[in-house]
Protein backbone atom coordinates (compact mmCIF):
# COMPACT_ATOMS: atom_id res chain seq x y z
CA UNK A 1 0.00 0.00 0.00
CA UNK A 2 2.80 2.33 0.82
CA UNK A 3 3.94 2.92 -2.71
CA UNK A 4 0.53 4.07 -3.92
CA UNK A 5 0.52 7.37 -2.08
CA UNK A 6 3.54 9.02 -3.67
CA UNK A 7 2.27 8.02 -7.13
CA UNK A 8 -1.15 9.57 -6.49
CA UNK A 9 0.47 12.66 -5.07
CA UNK A 10 2.79 13.20 -7.97
CA UNK A 11 -0.08 12.56 -10.38
CA UNK A 12 -2.05 15.27 -8.61
CA UNK A 13 0.91 17.60 -8.72
CA UNK A 14 1.22 16.91 -12.43
CA UNK A 15 -2.43 17.78 -13.05
CA UNK A 16 -2.11 20.95 -10.99
CA UNK A 17 1.02 22.09 -12.76
CA UNK A 18 -0.53 21.25 -16.11
CA UNK A 19 -3.55 23.45 -15.47
CA UNK A 20 -1.32 26.31 -14.33
CA UNK A 21 0.62 25.83 -17.52
CA UNK A 22 -2.62 25.77 -19.51
CA UNK A 23 -3.88 28.98 -17.85
CA UNK A 24 -0.56 30.64 -18.57
CA UNK A 25 -0.80 29.53 -22.22
CA UNK A 26 -4.33 30.90 -22.51
CA UNK A 27 -3.30 34.25 -21.02
CA UNK A 28 -0.52 34.41 -23.60
CA UNK A 29 -2.89 33.46 -26.42
CA UNK A 30 -5.10 36.36 -25.39
CA UNK A 31 -2.12 38.74 -25.43
CA UNK A 32 -1.10 37.61 -28.93
CA UNK A 33 -4.65 38.07 -30.19
CA UNK A 34 -4.99 41.47 -28.56
CA UNK A 35 -1.97 42.84 -30.41
CA UNK A 36 -2.56 40.73 -33.51
CA UNK A 37 -5.40 42.57 -35.18
CA UNK A 38 -5.95 45.99 -36.63
CA UNK A 39 -8.26 48.39 -34.83
CA UNK A 40 -10.48 51.13 -36.19
CA UNK A 41 -12.95 51.57 -39.02
CA UNK A 42 -14.63 48.40 -40.32
CA UNK A 43 -12.83 46.26 -37.75
CA UNK A 44 -14.85 44.51 -35.07
CA UNK A 45 -12.87 43.43 -32.00
CA UNK A 46 -15.99 41.74 -30.57
CA UNK A 47 -15.46 38.97 -33.11
CA UNK A 48 -12.28 38.03 -31.28
CA UNK A 49 -14.15 37.12 -28.10
CA UNK A 50 -14.77 33.42 -27.51
CA UNK A 51 -17.83 32.05 -25.76
CA UNK A 52 -17.47 29.18 -23.27
CA UNK A 53 -18.07 26.53 -25.94
CA UNK A 54 -15.37 27.76 -28.33
CA UNK A 55 -13.01 28.17 -25.41
CA UNK A 56 -13.40 24.50 -24.48
CA UNK A 57 -13.22 23.36 -28.13
CA UNK A 58 -10.01 25.36 -28.67
CA UNK A 59 -8.25 24.30 -25.49
CA UNK A 60 -9.08 20.61 -26.01
CA UNK A 61 -8.56 20.83 -29.79
CA UNK A 62 -12.03 19.34 -30.17
CA UNK A 63 -11.29 16.29 -28.02
CA UNK A 64 -13.75 17.02 -25.23
CA UNK A 65 -14.44 14.79 -22.22
CA UNK A 66 -17.87 13.21 -21.79
CA UNK A 67 -18.77 15.85 -19.25
CA UNK A 68 -17.64 18.73 -21.45
CA UNK A 69 -19.56 17.27 -24.38
CA UNK A 70 -22.75 17.07 -22.36
CA UNK A 71 -22.38 20.66 -21.14
CA UNK A 72 -21.85 21.94 -24.69
CA UNK A 73 -24.83 20.11 -26.18
CA UNK A 74 -27.06 21.30 -23.35
CA UNK A 75 -25.89 24.89 -23.64
CA UNK A 76 -26.11 25.02 -27.42
CA UNK A 77 -29.56 23.36 -27.57
CA UNK A 78 -30.88 26.13 -25.35
CA UNK A 79 -29.91 28.76 -27.95
CA UNK A 80 -32.13 27.45 -30.75
CA UNK A 81 -34.91 29.76 -31.93
CA UNK A 82 -37.65 28.74 -34.35
CA UNK A 83 -39.56 30.80 -36.94
CA UNK A 84 -42.43 32.86 -35.53
CA UNK A 85 -45.01 30.67 -37.27
CA UNK A 86 -43.45 27.54 -35.81
CA UNK A 87 -43.15 25.91 -39.23
CA UNK A 88 -39.72 24.39 -39.87
CA UNK A 89 -40.22 23.65 -43.58
CA UNK A 90 -40.14 26.65 -45.91
CA UNK A 91 -39.70 26.99 -49.65
CA UNK A 92 -37.04 24.80 -51.27
CA UNK A 93 -36.39 27.21 -54.16
CA UNK A 94 -35.55 29.96 -51.68
CA UNK A 95 -33.64 27.39 -49.66
CA UNK A 96 -31.53 26.55 -52.70
CA UNK A 97 -30.38 30.16 -52.86
CA UNK A 98 -29.69 30.43 -49.12
CA UNK A 99 -27.80 27.13 -49.28
CA UNK A 100 -25.61 28.40 -52.13
CA UNK A 101 -25.00 32.08 -51.28
CA UNK A 102 -21.80 33.11 -49.52
CA UNK A 103 -21.70 34.07 -45.84
CA UNK A 104 -21.03 37.77 -46.53
CA UNK A 105 -20.00 39.38 -43.16
CA UNK A 106 -16.52 40.30 -44.35
CA UNK A 107 -14.92 43.17 -42.46
CA UNK A 108 -11.67 45.12 -42.55
CA UNK A 109 -9.89 47.44 -44.92
CA UNK A 110 -9.95 45.34 -48.07
CA UNK A 111 -13.54 44.62 -49.04
CA UNK A 112 -16.02 44.81 -46.16
CA UNK A 113 -19.52 43.57 -46.99
CA UNK A 114 -22.43 45.94 -46.48
CA UNK A 115 -23.90 45.06 -43.07
CA UNK A 116 -27.31 44.44 -44.70
CA UNK A 117 -25.91 42.25 -47.49
CA UNK A 118 -28.00 39.06 -47.82
CA UNK A 119 -26.19 36.22 -46.10
CA UNK A 120 -26.13 32.63 -47.20
CA UNK A 121 -24.96 29.42 -45.58
CA UNK A 122 -22.20 28.81 -48.15
CA UNK A 123 -23.00 25.14 -47.65
CA UNK A 124 -21.34 24.03 -50.89
CA UNK A 125 -18.03 25.15 -49.42
CA UNK A 126 -18.22 22.01 -47.27
CA UNK A 127 -21.06 19.81 -48.59
CA UNK A 128 -22.25 18.21 -51.82
CA UNK A 129 -26.06 18.43 -52.22
CA UNK A 130 -27.64 19.01 -55.66
CA UNK A 131 -25.93 16.38 -57.83
CA UNK A 132 -25.69 18.97 -60.62
CA UNK A 133 -23.43 21.15 -58.50
CA UNK A 134 -19.97 19.70 -58.96
CA UNK A 135 -17.95 22.41 -57.23
CA UNK A 136 -18.71 21.08 -53.75
CA UNK A 137 -16.29 20.80 -50.87
CA UNK A 138 -15.87 17.77 -48.63
CA UNK A 139 -15.19 19.08 -45.13
CA UNK A 140 -18.76 18.10 -44.30
CA UNK A 141 -20.83 15.02 -45.13
CA UNK A 142 -22.20 14.41 -48.62
CA UNK A 143 -25.83 15.59 -48.50
CA UNK A 144 -26.92 14.27 -51.92
CA UNK A 145 -30.25 12.43 -51.62
CA UNK A 146 -30.53 13.66 -47.99
CA UNK A 147 -34.36 13.63 -47.71
CA UNK A 148 -34.77 10.50 -49.78
CA UNK A 149 -32.33 8.59 -47.59
CA UNK A 150 -33.61 9.87 -44.22
CA UNK A 151 -37.29 10.06 -45.01
CA UNK A 152 -39.49 13.13 -45.13
CA UNK A 153 -40.50 12.89 -41.46
CA UNK A 154 -40.92 15.31 -38.56
CA UNK A 155 -37.83 13.85 -36.91
CA UNK A 156 -35.73 14.51 -39.99
CA UNK A 157 -37.08 18.05 -40.30
CA UNK A 158 -36.50 18.87 -36.64
CA UNK A 159 -33.01 17.31 -36.61
CA UNK A 160 -32.01 19.18 -39.76
CA UNK A 161 -33.32 22.53 -38.52
CA UNK A 162 -31.53 22.19 -35.19
CA UNK A 163 -28.33 21.04 -36.89
CA UNK A 164 -28.22 24.07 -39.17
CA UNK A 165 -29.26 26.54 -36.46
CA UNK A 166 -26.65 25.26 -34.07
CA UNK A 167 -24.40 22.45 -35.29
CA UNK A 168 -22.96 21.98 -31.81
CA UNK A 169 -26.36 21.20 -30.31
CA UNK A 170 -25.90 17.87 -32.09
CA UNK A 171 -22.13 17.31 -32.20
CA UNK A 172 -19.97 19.19 -29.68
CA UNK A 173 -17.07 21.06 -31.29
CA UNK A 174 -18.39 20.30 -34.78
CA UNK A 175 -16.40 22.03 -37.50
CA UNK A 176 -19.66 23.32 -38.93
CA UNK A 177 -20.42 26.96 -38.01
CA UNK A 178 -23.39 27.63 -35.71
CA UNK A 179 -25.13 29.49 -38.49
CA UNK A 180 -28.38 30.46 -36.77
CA UNK A 181 -26.90 31.06 -33.34
CA UNK A 182 -24.13 33.28 -34.73
CA UNK A 183 -26.62 35.37 -36.73
CA UNK A 184 -25.44 34.31 -40.17
CA UNK A 185 -28.84 32.84 -41.16
CA UNK A 186 -32.34 33.79 -39.97
CA UNK A 187 -34.79 31.13 -38.73
CA UNK A 188 -36.83 31.63 -41.94
CA UNK A 189 -33.77 31.06 -44.14
CA UNK A 190 -32.99 27.91 -42.18
CA UNK A 191 -36.54 26.60 -42.67
CA UNK A 192 -36.13 27.21 -46.43
CA UNK A 193 -32.84 25.29 -46.41
CA UNK A 194 -34.48 22.41 -44.53
CA UNK A 195 -36.96 22.17 -47.42
CA UNK A 196 -34.16 22.21 -49.96
CA UNK A 197 -32.65 19.20 -48.17
CA UNK A 198 -35.82 17.29 -47.27
CA UNK A 199 -38.56 18.13 -49.82
CA UNK A 200 -38.98 15.27 -52.33
CA UNK A 201 -39.38 17.89 -55.09
CA UNK A 202 -35.94 19.41 -54.39
CA UNK A 203 -33.11 18.58 -56.81
CA UNK A 204 -31.17 17.24 -53.80
CA UNK A 205 -33.55 14.27 -53.76
CA UNK A 206 -33.84 13.69 -57.50
CA UNK B 1 6.02 51.04 -62.76
CA UNK B 2 3.49 49.65 -65.18
CA UNK B 3 1.48 46.52 -64.56
CA UNK B 4 3.74 43.52 -64.54
CA UNK B 5 3.54 41.40 -67.61
CA UNK B 6 1.10 38.63 -67.15
CA UNK B 7 1.27 36.35 -70.15
CA UNK B 8 -2.28 35.71 -71.21
CA UNK B 9 -1.55 32.07 -71.98
CA UNK B 10 -0.85 31.63 -68.34
CA UNK B 11 -4.30 32.80 -67.30
CA UNK B 12 -6.00 31.01 -70.14
CA UNK B 13 -4.45 27.73 -69.20
CA UNK B 14 -5.22 28.27 -65.53
CA UNK B 15 -8.86 28.74 -66.38
CA UNK B 16 -8.95 25.81 -68.76
CA UNK B 17 -7.39 23.67 -66.08
CA UNK B 18 -9.90 24.78 -63.47
CA UNK B 19 -12.78 23.55 -65.58
CA UNK B 20 -11.35 20.20 -66.53
CA UNK B 21 -10.36 19.39 -62.96
CA UNK B 22 -13.76 20.54 -61.66
CA UNK B 23 -15.17 17.51 -63.43
CA UNK B 24 -12.30 15.17 -62.75
CA UNK B 25 -12.31 16.00 -59.05
CA UNK B 26 -15.94 15.16 -58.60
CA UNK B 27 -15.18 11.51 -59.14
CA UNK B 28 -11.62 11.37 -57.97
CA UNK B 29 -12.12 13.37 -54.73
CA UNK B 30 -8.38 14.02 -54.72
CA UNK B 31 -7.86 16.89 -57.11
CA UNK B 32 -4.45 17.89 -58.32
CA UNK B 33 -5.16 21.05 -60.23
CA UNK B 34 -2.60 23.25 -58.57
CA UNK B 35 0.00 20.48 -58.59
CA UNK B 36 -0.42 19.82 -62.26
CA UNK B 37 -0.40 23.50 -62.95
CA UNK B 38 2.78 23.92 -60.95
CA UNK B 39 4.40 21.04 -62.81
CA UNK B 40 3.45 22.68 -66.06
CA UNK B 41 4.83 26.08 -65.25
CA UNK B 42 7.83 24.77 -63.40
CA UNK B 43 8.91 23.17 -66.61
CA UNK B 44 10.12 26.67 -67.37
CA UNK B 45 10.79 28.32 -64.03
CA UNK B 46 12.38 31.30 -65.75
CA UNK B 47 8.91 32.18 -67.02
CA UNK B 48 7.55 32.80 -63.51
CA UNK B 49 6.32 36.41 -63.57
CA UNK B 50 7.25 36.75 -59.87
CA UNK B 51 10.87 36.90 -61.00
CA UNK B 52 10.21 40.40 -62.34
CA UNK B 53 9.07 41.41 -58.86
CA UNK B 54 12.20 39.81 -57.39
CA UNK B 55 14.36 41.90 -59.75
CA UNK B 56 12.57 45.03 -58.69
CA UNK B 57 13.06 43.99 -55.05
CA UNK B 58 16.79 43.65 -55.62
CA UNK B 59 17.00 47.16 -57.04
CA UNK B 60 15.01 48.56 -54.12
CA UNK B 61 17.17 46.65 -51.67
CA UNK B 62 20.38 48.18 -53.00
CA UNK B 63 18.99 51.64 -53.55
CA UNK B 64 19.51 54.48 -51.05
CA UNK B 65 16.01 55.12 -49.72
CA UNK B 66 14.05 56.56 -46.83
CA UNK B 67 14.63 59.68 -44.71
CA UNK B 68 18.16 58.48 -43.89
CA UNK B 69 18.93 57.83 -47.56
CA UNK B 70 20.69 54.50 -47.09
CA UNK B 71 20.23 51.07 -48.63
CA UNK B 72 19.11 47.92 -46.83
CA UNK B 73 22.47 46.26 -47.49
CA UNK B 74 23.36 46.32 -43.79
CA UNK B 75 20.11 44.69 -42.65
CA UNK B 76 20.70 41.59 -40.54
CA UNK B 77 18.27 38.79 -41.36
CA UNK B 78 19.87 36.49 -38.82
CA UNK B 79 23.02 35.40 -40.61
CA UNK B 80 24.87 38.68 -40.15
CA UNK B 81 24.60 42.20 -41.51
CA UNK B 82 23.90 42.17 -45.22
CA UNK B 83 23.69 38.39 -45.65
CA UNK B 84 20.61 37.48 -47.65
CA UNK B 85 21.71 34.16 -49.09
CA UNK B 86 19.96 31.40 -47.14
CA UNK B 87 18.55 33.80 -44.53
CA UNK B 88 14.88 33.18 -45.32
CA UNK B 89 15.37 29.42 -44.98
CA UNK B 90 16.22 30.07 -41.32
CA UNK B 91 13.31 32.32 -40.44
CA UNK B 92 11.31 33.02 -38.32
CA UNK B 93 14.03 33.33 -35.69
CA UNK B 94 14.90 35.24 -32.53
CA UNK B 95 16.63 38.60 -32.93
CA UNK B 96 18.53 40.03 -30.02
CA UNK B 97 18.20 43.70 -30.99
CA UNK B 98 14.39 43.57 -31.03
CA UNK B 99 14.23 40.82 -28.40
CA UNK B 100 11.57 38.96 -30.32
CA UNK B 101 10.99 36.28 -32.91
CA UNK B 102 10.59 37.78 -36.36
CA UNK B 103 9.61 36.45 -39.75
CA UNK B 104 11.15 37.88 -42.89
CA UNK B 105 8.56 40.59 -43.34
CA UNK B 106 8.51 41.89 -39.77
CA UNK B 107 12.32 41.93 -39.88
CA UNK B 108 12.25 43.90 -43.09
CA UNK B 109 9.95 46.39 -41.41
CA UNK B 110 12.45 46.71 -38.53
CA UNK B 111 15.29 47.45 -40.96
CA UNK B 112 13.22 49.92 -42.96
CA UNK B 113 12.43 51.86 -39.79
CA UNK B 114 15.72 51.48 -37.92
CA UNK B 115 18.18 51.73 -40.80
CA UNK B 116 16.32 53.79 -43.37
CA UNK B 117 14.19 55.88 -41.02
CA UNK B 118 10.82 55.03 -42.54
CA UNK B 119 7.80 55.45 -40.28
CA UNK B 120 6.40 52.01 -39.46
CA UNK B 121 2.83 53.30 -39.35
CA UNK B 122 3.25 54.76 -42.85
CA UNK B 123 4.66 51.56 -44.30
CA UNK B 124 2.00 49.34 -42.73
CA UNK B 125 -0.87 51.53 -43.93
CA UNK B 126 -0.66 49.50 -47.10
CA UNK B 127 1.49 46.41 -47.34
CA UNK B 128 -0.29 44.46 -50.08
CA UNK B 129 -1.02 45.46 -53.66
CA UNK B 130 -4.70 45.44 -54.58
CA UNK B 131 -5.31 42.92 -57.33
CA UNK B 132 -8.79 44.35 -57.99
CA UNK B 133 -7.30 47.47 -59.52
CA UNK B 134 -4.33 45.77 -61.19
CA UNK B 135 -1.90 47.48 -58.88
CA UNK B 136 1.74 46.34 -59.11
CA UNK B 137 3.29 44.76 -55.99
CA UNK B 138 4.10 47.18 -53.16
CA UNK B 139 7.78 47.95 -52.47
CA UNK B 140 7.79 45.91 -49.27
CA UNK B 141 6.33 42.91 -51.14
CA UNK B 142 9.04 43.15 -53.78
CA UNK B 143 11.75 43.49 -51.12
CA UNK B 144 10.52 40.44 -49.21
CA UNK B 145 10.23 38.40 -52.39
CA UNK B 146 13.81 39.32 -53.30
CA UNK B 147 15.28 38.34 -49.94
CA UNK B 148 13.23 35.12 -49.78
CA UNK B 149 14.21 33.94 -53.23
CA UNK B 150 17.88 34.04 -52.16
CA UNK B 151 17.03 30.79 -50.33
CA UNK B 152 15.96 29.01 -53.49
CA UNK B 153 17.34 25.48 -53.59
CA UNK B 154 17.99 25.34 -49.84
CA UNK B 155 16.20 23.49 -47.07
CA UNK B 156 13.89 25.19 -44.64
CA UNK B 157 15.49 24.97 -41.24
CA UNK B 158 14.52 27.76 -38.84
CA UNK B 159 16.17 27.54 -35.41
CA UNK B 160 14.13 26.33 -32.42
CA UNK B 161 16.70 26.70 -29.64
CA UNK B 162 16.08 30.07 -28.02
CA UNK B 163 13.26 30.03 -25.42
CA UNK B 164 11.42 32.69 -27.41
CA UNK B 165 11.66 30.57 -30.55
CA UNK B 166 10.23 27.65 -28.63
CA UNK B 167 7.48 29.87 -27.29
CA UNK B 168 6.62 31.22 -30.74
CA UNK B 169 6.23 27.70 -32.13
CA UNK B 170 4.10 26.57 -29.18
CA UNK B 171 1.96 29.70 -29.30
CA UNK B 172 1.60 29.36 -33.05
CA UNK B 173 0.19 25.88 -32.59
CA UNK B 174 -2.16 27.11 -29.88
CA UNK B 175 -3.36 29.91 -32.17
CA UNK B 176 -3.75 27.41 -35.02
CA UNK B 177 -6.47 25.71 -32.95
CA UNK B 178 -8.06 28.88 -31.62
CA UNK B 179 -11.65 29.16 -32.83
CA UNK B 180 -13.20 32.60 -33.15
CA UNK B 181 -15.26 34.86 -35.36
CA UNK B 182 -18.87 34.49 -36.55
CA UNK B 183 -18.04 31.24 -38.37
CA UNK B 184 -16.42 29.52 -35.37
CA UNK B 185 -13.36 28.74 -37.51
CA UNK B 186 -9.79 28.03 -36.51
CA UNK B 187 -6.96 27.27 -38.93
CA UNK B 188 -7.36 23.63 -37.89
CA UNK B 189 -10.96 23.59 -39.18
CA UNK B 190 -9.59 23.67 -42.71
CA UNK B 191 -5.96 22.58 -42.42
CA UNK B 192 -5.73 19.55 -40.12
CA UNK B 193 -7.07 16.63 -42.15
CA UNK B 194 -6.00 14.92 -45.36
CA UNK B 195 -7.75 15.20 -48.69
CA UNK B 196 -10.08 18.05 -47.75
CA UNK B 197 -11.40 20.80 -49.99
CA UNK B 198 -13.35 24.04 -49.70
CA UNK B 199 -15.42 23.86 -52.88
CA UNK B 200 -12.69 22.67 -55.29
CA UNK B 201 -9.74 24.27 -53.52
CA UNK B 202 -7.44 21.71 -51.96
CA UNK B 203 -6.61 22.35 -48.33
CA UNK B 204 -3.16 21.52 -47.04
CA UNK B 205 -3.01 19.43 -43.87
CA UNK B 206 -0.27 21.18 -41.93
CA UNK B 207 0.05 18.20 -39.61
CA UNK B 208 1.64 16.20 -42.39
CA UNK B 209 5.20 17.07 -43.31
CA UNK B 210 4.38 16.55 -46.99
CA UNK B 211 1.69 19.23 -47.18
CA UNK B 212 3.45 21.64 -44.83
CA UNK B 213 6.67 21.33 -46.83
CA UNK B 214 4.94 21.79 -50.15
CA UNK B 215 3.39 25.04 -48.91
CA UNK B 216 6.26 26.53 -46.97
CA UNK B 217 8.76 25.57 -49.65
CA UNK B 218 6.83 27.36 -52.39
CA UNK B 219 6.13 30.80 -50.92
CA UNK B 220 6.69 33.61 -51.97
CA UNK B 221 4.58 32.56 -54.88
CA UNK B 222 3.10 33.98 -58.03
CA UNK B 223 -0.64 33.91 -57.38
CA UNK B 224 -2.19 33.49 -60.78
CA UNK B 225 -5.63 34.61 -59.62
CA UNK B 226 -4.14 37.89 -58.36
CA UNK B 227 -1.58 38.40 -61.11
CA UNK B 228 0.85 39.30 -58.31
CA UNK B 229 3.70 37.91 -56.25
CA UNK B 230 2.51 37.15 -52.71
CA UNK B 231 4.39 36.57 -49.47
CA UNK B 232 3.32 34.65 -46.39
CA UNK B 233 2.10 37.71 -44.47
CA UNK B 234 -0.47 38.17 -47.21
CA UNK B 235 -1.58 34.54 -46.95
CA UNK B 236 -1.91 34.87 -43.17
CA UNK B 237 -3.98 38.01 -43.63
CA UNK B 238 -6.08 36.35 -46.35
CA UNK B 239 -7.10 33.31 -44.29
CA UNK B 240 -8.06 35.56 -41.35
CA UNK B 241 -10.11 37.70 -43.69
CA UNK B 242 -11.91 34.57 -44.92
CA UNK B 243 -12.52 33.72 -41.26
CA UNK B 244 -14.38 37.08 -41.02
CA UNK B 245 -11.96 38.44 -38.44
CA UNK B 246 -10.46 41.94 -38.29
CA UNK B 247 -7.37 42.55 -40.45
CA UNK B 248 -4.35 40.68 -39.16
CA UNK B 249 -1.68 43.17 -38.08
CA UNK B 250 1.31 43.02 -40.44
CA UNK B 251 4.33 41.45 -38.77
CA UNK B 252 2.52 41.08 -35.43
CA UNK B 253 3.70 38.48 -32.91
CA UNK B 254 0.49 36.59 -33.78
CA UNK B 255 1.36 36.38 -37.47
CA UNK B 256 4.96 35.51 -36.69
CA UNK B 257 3.97 32.77 -34.23
CA UNK B 258 1.70 31.14 -36.82
CA UNK B 259 4.55 31.22 -39.33
CA UNK B 260 7.00 29.85 -36.75
CA UNK B 261 4.63 26.91 -36.17
CA UNK B 262 4.02 26.28 -39.89
CA UNK B 263 7.74 26.48 -40.65
CA UNK B 264 8.44 24.08 -37.81
CA UNK B 265 5.92 21.61 -39.26
CA UNK B 266 7.62 22.01 -42.64
CA UNK B 267 11.19 21.54 -41.42
CA UNK B 268 13.57 20.35 -44.16
CA UNK B 269 11.24 21.50 -46.94
CA UNK B 270 13.12 21.98 -50.18
CA UNK B 271 12.66 25.63 -51.15
CA UNK B 272 11.64 26.06 -54.79
CA UNK B 273 11.25 29.80 -55.08
CA UNK B 274 9.36 31.70 -56.21
CA UNK B 275 6.43 29.28 -56.35
CA UNK B 276 3.34 29.33 -58.46
CA UNK B 277 -0.18 28.95 -57.07
CA UNK B 278 -3.77 29.45 -58.07
C1 LIG C 1 -17.05 24.78 -42.67
C2 LIG C 1 -17.72 23.66 -43.20
C3 LIG C 1 -19.22 23.56 -43.11
C4 LIG C 1 -20.16 24.43 -43.58
C5 LIG C 1 -19.95 25.80 -44.20
C6 LIG C 1 -21.43 23.78 -43.40
N1 LIG C 1 -21.26 22.56 -42.83
FE1 LIG C 1 -22.71 21.17 -42.44
N2 LIG C 1 -21.32 19.95 -41.61
C7 LIG C 1 -19.98 20.18 -41.59
C8 LIG C 1 -19.32 19.07 -40.95
C9 LIG C 1 -17.83 18.93 -40.71
C10 LIG C 1 -20.32 18.12 -40.63
C11 LIG C 1 -20.12 16.75 -40.00
C12 LIG C 1 -19.91 16.84 -38.52
C13 LIG C 1 -21.16 17.24 -37.84
O1 LIG C 1 -22.21 16.59 -38.04
O2 LIG C 1 -21.12 18.20 -37.09
C14 LIG C 1 -21.58 18.73 -41.05
C15 LIG C 1 -22.82 18.13 -40.89
C16 LIG C 1 -23.99 18.60 -41.43
C17 LIG C 1 -25.28 17.92 -41.37
C18 LIG C 1 -25.54 16.61 -40.69
C19 LIG C 1 -25.41 15.51 -41.68
C20 LIG C 1 -25.85 14.17 -41.15
O3 LIG C 1 -25.72 13.22 -41.89
O4 LIG C 1 -26.33 14.10 -40.02
C21 LIG C 1 -26.17 18.69 -42.05
C22 LIG C 1 -27.64 18.40 -42.29
C23 LIG C 1 -25.45 19.86 -42.52
N3 LIG C 1 -24.14 19.78 -42.12
C24 LIG C 1 -26.02 20.88 -43.26
C25 LIG C 1 -25.37 22.05 -43.60
C26 LIG C 1 -26.02 23.16 -44.26
C27 LIG C 1 -27.45 23.16 -44.73
C28 LIG C 1 -25.08 24.13 -44.37
C29 LIG C 1 -25.26 25.54 -44.90
C30 LIG C 1 -26.37 26.26 -44.34
C31 LIG C 1 -23.84 23.63 -43.82
N4 LIG C 1 -24.06 22.36 -43.35
C32 LIG C 1 -22.65 24.34 -43.78
C33 LIG C 1 -19.32 21.28 -42.07
C34 LIG C 1 -19.92 22.38 -42.64
C1 LIG D 1 -12.49 28.12 -44.12
C2 LIG D 1 -11.29 27.40 -44.43
C3 LIG D 1 -9.96 27.99 -44.05
C4 LIG D 1 -9.53 28.41 -42.83
C5 LIG D 1 -10.32 28.49 -41.55
C6 LIG D 1 -8.13 28.74 -42.98
N1 LIG D 1 -7.73 28.53 -44.26
FE1 LIG D 1 -5.85 28.63 -44.97
N2 LIG D 1 -6.52 28.24 -46.84
C7 LIG D 1 -7.83 27.99 -47.17
C8 LIG D 1 -7.96 27.94 -48.61
C9 LIG D 1 -9.25 27.70 -49.39
C10 LIG D 1 -6.67 28.15 -49.13
C11 LIG D 1 -6.24 28.22 -50.59
C12 LIG D 1 -5.98 26.91 -51.17
C13 LIG D 1 -5.73 27.09 -52.65
O1 LIG D 1 -5.16 28.10 -53.04
O2 LIG D 1 -6.10 26.20 -53.39
C14 LIG D 1 -5.78 28.31 -47.98
C15 LIG D 1 -4.41 28.48 -48.07
C16 LIG D 1 -3.57 28.57 -46.99
C17 LIG D 1 -2.13 28.58 -47.07
C18 LIG D 1 -1.30 28.49 -48.36
C19 LIG D 1 -1.31 27.09 -48.88
C20 LIG D 1 -0.50 26.93 -50.15
O3 LIG D 1 0.13 25.89 -50.32
O4 LIG D 1 -0.49 27.84 -50.97
C21 LIG D 1 -1.65 28.69 -45.80
C22 LIG D 1 -0.21 28.74 -45.37
C23 LIG D 1 -2.81 28.76 -44.92
N3 LIG D 1 -3.94 28.67 -45.69
C24 LIG D 1 -2.74 28.92 -43.55
C25 LIG D 1 -3.86 29.13 -42.75
C26 LIG D 1 -3.79 29.55 -41.38
C27 LIG D 1 -2.52 29.79 -40.60
C28 LIG D 1 -5.08 29.68 -40.94
C29 LIG D 1 -5.57 30.16 -39.60
C30 LIG D 1 -5.24 31.51 -39.27
C31 LIG D 1 -5.95 29.31 -42.04
N4 LIG D 1 -5.17 29.02 -43.12
C32 LIG D 1 -7.33 29.23 -41.96
C33 LIG D 1 -8.87 27.80 -46.29
C34 LIG D 1 -8.83 28.09 -44.95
Amino acid sequence: MNYIKPVTLSALALIASFSVYADDMQAKVQAYIKSGFHKGKNQDPKRLEQDETLKVCSETRGKVSGEQAKAIVEREKATIKYPANGILMGNWQKGKKAFTDGFAMRIGRYEPDAPDKVRGGNCYACHAADPKELAAGNLGTNLRGYGKIRGNTWDTVKYTYDKIYNAQSVIPCSNMPRLGHNGVLSPEQIADIVSFLVDPASPVNK
Amino acid sequence: MAKLTQPSWLLACAIGFGISTAIAQDNADQGASVDDYREMTYGDRDANPALLVVDRGEQLFKEKRGPKNVSLETCDFGLGAGVVKGAYAQMPRYFKDTDRVQDLESRLLTCMTEIQGFDAADVTTKTFADERINEPNMDIEALAAYVAVQSDGMKLNPPADHPKEKEAIAMGEQLFWHRHGPLDFSCATCHSADGKRIRLQNLGNFYTAKDAQKTMGSWPTYRVSHGLARNMQHRMWDCHWQMRLPDLEYGSPMSTALLAFLSHQAKDAPMVLPGMTR
